[in-house]
């Protein structure tokens, strides 16, 4: 419990002249439901790409159980125990629910290439337990009996579940959620509190979320780190955050 | 020392009808993300309007300089409208319904078009070079060695005064503002009131005029011209628009000249047969060193 | 328990082909045979450029380059395998012709392969319409080069270094043989996890790789398996005639390869094999009309484009080789 499990160091992400992220630095542990807020354009998803690989800061260390994973390309990260979902739900366009699910299975297929083009027992096999894993994922999600259907032909919440499900099958220790809220009334939204909560205990996993919609921040997370233009003006319980002067102002603006 | 002077001369000359030609790709692709394959049959068809009009208009084969300069003119407005209209007709009604659908599929009409006119063209005018009309009849001037024609002398001049002129326009003009808009951000330029198609024809007329003009000054500069004339060279003009930055005008003229200095000095210095060779170096060579080219910025993708 | 019955329905095939093979050439006309023998080339080339422009989304039109290696390789191989094991004979048994043809076709694929990881790796990164670009660009290269390559014949084509030219195997028998196992493996492995991946990587690269798909290097097994297709089509093709020149795999040939897959359905490997017929049909048919026959592609591809961009068939399959597993 005393090392992090994602632990990030004075992060510095560049863009041309722009500095989208000035030396940003938060830490995650074991379990934990972390909050990541600020107003559009703080450079919340920027930090995400940051942690998953698809950008590289320009300087700073990005940390994962312990070892550095700066540098690493994003399959690398993600087969390490690090899984996300997008802002705007990047689902396979053209495949079904059940192989959406199904890709990022492929890690776990013993037969290599050959099996897969002589379709050997062993390749067989493999398949067969790809799919009841996918299976049972989309069972836990509510999805199963749409496992055939095309994925973009799901409505929006379940294309948002869908998503979820997709990434837990890589067995993740790290979940990221970007605006897992986006879209959604207050009913829905406490429904979603719960089921990140859920998706913790279930799958033992710690979650960071990007969020603006402040009643899921502050009934799921423990702790929250807010920023604005790329530098973190805030850090710790959601209450003290709430609270926080400068996140006011950032949010509200300041009073003339 | 003679060899390369030639040799820079007669690249200078060739450089300049790709930059002509390498303009409307650059042009096009600016506002389109678009290659216009078929770019290179506008040129081919420009050069045979010209060889049609200069015969409709009375030009003896046996008399060249009787010709004059003003109907000389007439047949480059009479090919530069022509091209235009097939530039526009194109895109009308081969990629305008296309705007919309994936990337590839505009890409894979745009394929047809040109293959499409490549063989109407072998139909229609037969397969066998023709000789083109030398309304601008040749005259040679020997300075130090170095064998320059009125010819190459009115190609570079031609293309420099079209370049400051396209220049001008986009700069300065209204209708180049509302181009260089569309290229930049397609759906901000429609709610500023900028109609997309009217800017998106204007780029293929103004492209198309361009590479008609590059078609006659080839035309002369060969002194033949055949149906499958637009293949190579839209090839290497469209290396030239690469090279100088996909969407940059400046870097489409730079890169044209680049080219056609580039693949001479290969001709005079190492061998006539790999001078195409060179173009396809340097298009591998830039994609996969510095794929937006000399001037272009590298776009980071919105994750 | 699959495997006997998987190994008597081979043999079953084999023993078909050839029976048809031996009635077709004694009873049909030459010309027709060709038609069906091209067909059938062409559909081992459709079927691997499917696997890299259709079900991976990425665009190559420079494949009649590894066509030409494989063409190339297997006739040296031929030749080199005929004039050591059997000095000059040209009767050869069916199992004779099988130990210099099948080595021969296999290294074709084998030197096509090492050709697609030299274009794809470093080409592989690149967007859509520059990947294009590219590799039409490499397919001239490696035309050029076989055309100033004096001791395959240069421009004037390889024919063997004997007058009797190459040896002309392919017949039914390969063509129809070679094909099955080729689009059999491949259909095999875009309906797999494999092909799950690569079908990720077409519909959103970024998410394929957040899903733990190493992107790069699957896009270069896909490239690598469609250029050996094409290097063991190139193969076959090479020995349907006594020479082979650079100039039978200029970019025209490519543009063949892209109707055919685009006809059938991007990502159909049965359609693929449906564009592929239908390619192979018409390029006989306007055999001294190249120009007709190039209008009508160019037309079909324009068209296509303009009112059913899925082709024939989308991306749906024939059923023969059941549902994906």
């Amino acid at each position: 419990m005393s090392t992090p499990l994602l632990a990030l160091e004075k992060v510095e992400k560049v863009f041309g002249g722009l500095r989208a992220i000035g030396g940003v630095s938060f830490e995650v542990f074991e379990g934990q439901i972390f909050g990541l807020i600020g107003p559009n354009g703080a450079g919340k998803t920027t930090l995400f790409n940051c942690i998953t690989g698809h950008y590289r800061p320009e300087s700073g260390d990005v940390r994962f159980k312990g070892q550095s994973i700066v540098g690493k390309k994003p399959h690398t990260i993600a087969l390490t125990g690090i899984a996300r979902t997008f802002q705007n739900v990047r689902l396979f366009s053209e495949m079904s629910v059940e192989e959406n699910v199904l890709v990022p299975a492929h890690h776990r297929l013993r037969s290599g290439v050959f099996g897969a083009f002589f379709k050997t027992p062993l390749y067989l096999e493999d398949e067969r337990s790809l799919h009841r894993r996918a299976d049972e994922l989309l069972e836990l999600f509510d999805l199963l009996k749409l496992k055939k259907e095309e994925a973009v032909s799901l409505p929006y919440g379940s294309q948002r579940r869908l998503e979820i499900a997709r990434a837990l099958m890589l067995d993740p220790k790290l979940l990221l959620l970007d605006e897992p809220a986006a879209g959604l009334n207050s009913q829905e939204a406490d429904t979603l509190t719960d089921q990140i909560k859920w998706l913790r205990d279930k799958f033992s996993l710690a979650v960071v979320l990007v969020e603006h919609n402040m009643r899921v921040v502050m009934g799921a997370c423990e702790q929250v780190h807010c920023v604005d233009h790329g530098e973190t003006i805030a850090a710790g319980t959601p209450d003290y955050v709430q609270k926080h002067p400068a996140v006011l102002e950032a949010y509200l603006g300041r009073e003339t | 020392m003679d060899v390369f002077l030639q040799q820079l001369v007669n690249g200078l000359s060739i450089g300049s009808v790709y930059a002509l030609i390498a303009l409307g790709y650059t042009m096009v692709y600016g506002v389109l993300r678009l290659i216009n394959f078929a770019h290179s049959e506008v040129f081919m068809v420009g050069s045979y309007v010209s060889f049609f009009s200069a015969q409709w208009l009375g030009f003896d084969a046996k008399q060249p300089a009787a010709f004059g300069y003003g109907r000389a003119l007439l047949v480059l407005v009479l090919a530069m409208a022509a091209s235009a209209l097939l530039g526009v007709a194109i895109e009308r009604f081969a990629y305008r319904p296309l705007r919309h659908a994936r990337r590839m599929t505009p890409l894979i009409t745009a394929i047809g078009v040109s293959i499409l006119l490549q063989n109407l063209g072998i139909l229609i005018f037969g397969p066998n070079p023709r000789p083109f009309p030398m309304i601008i009849p040749e005259q040679r001037y020997e300075l130090g060695g170095v064998v320059v024609t009125n010819i190459k002398l009115l190609i570079f001049v031609v293309s420099a005064v079209l370049m400051v002129g396209l220049t001008y326009l986009v700069q300065k003009t209204w209708t180049g503002k509302a181009m260089r808009a569309v290229s930049t951000n397609l759906n901000a330029a429609k709610l500023m009131g900028i109609s997309p198609n009217r800017v998106i024809a204007m780029t293929f007329v103004i492209g198309s005029a361009l590479a008609a003009a590059g078609g006659i000054l080839f035309g002369l500069d060969q002194a033949k011209i055949e149906p499958l004339m637009g293949v190579l060279v839209g090839l290497k003009a469209f290396v030239a628009a690469v090279l100088g930055g996909i969407g940059n005008i400046a870097g489409a003229a730079a890169g044209g000249l680049l080219i056609g200095v580039a693949e001479q000095l290969t001709a005079g210095y190492i061998s006539a047969d790999y001078r195409d060779a060179i173009t396809f170096a340097i298009l591998i060579g830039v994609l996969l060193v510095k794929p937006e080219g000399m001037f272009g910025s590298s776009k980071i993708e919105k994750v | 328990m699959r495997w006997p019955l998987r190994i008597a329905i081979a043999v079953g095939l084999l023993i078909l082909y050839w029976g048809v093979g031996y009635v077709l050439e004694d009873n049909i006309i030459e010309y027709v045979i060709r038609i069906v023998l091209f067909c059938g080339i062409n559909a081992i080339l459709a079927a691997g450029l499917n696997l890299i422009n259709g079900t991976t989304g990425q665009f190559s039109i420079g494949h009649a380059g590894f066509m030409a290696v494989g063409a190339y390789t297997a006739a040296w191989t031929v030749m080199q395998l005929e004039l050591a094991l059997y000095g000059g004979r040209t009767d050869l048994a069916l199992y004779e012709v099988a130990i210099v043809f099948l080595p021969a076709l296999g290294l074709g694929g084998l030197m096509a392969a090492l050709a697609g990881v030299v274009v794809g790796v470093p080409s592989l990164h690149l967007r859509g319409d520059y990947l294009a670009i590219v590799t039409l660009g490499f397919g001239e290269i490696i035309r050029l080069i076989f055309n100033n390559w004096p001791a395959l014949g240069g421009a004037l084509g390889y024919s063997g270094d004997r007058p009797l030219g190459l040896s002309v195997h392919t017949n039914f028998f390969w063509v129809a043989s070679v094909a099955t196992l080729v689009i059999t493996l491949i259909a095999n492995f875009t309906y797999s996890s494999y092909g799950r991946a690569l079908e990720s990587i077409r519909d959103d690269e970024i998410a394929a790789e957040a899903a733990g798909i190493p992107t790069t290097r699957f896009k270069v097994l896909a490239f690598v398996i469609s250029a050996a297709s094409a290097g063991v089509a190139g193969g076959l093709f090479a020995h349907l005639q006594s020479s082979i020149q650079p100039n039978d795999f200029k970019f025209d040939k490519s543009i063949d390869m892209v109707v055919m897959i685009i006809l059938g359905g991007l990502g159909s490997v049965s359609g693929a094999v449906l564009g592929a017929f239908f390619v192979g049909l018409t390029l006989e048919l306007t055999r001294d009309l190249s120009e007709y026959r190039l209008i009508a592609y160019a037309l079909v591809l324009i068209l296509l484009m303009l009112f059913r961009p899925q082709g024939l068939l989308g991306t749906r399959e024939v059923r023969i080789w059941g549902a994906r597993t």
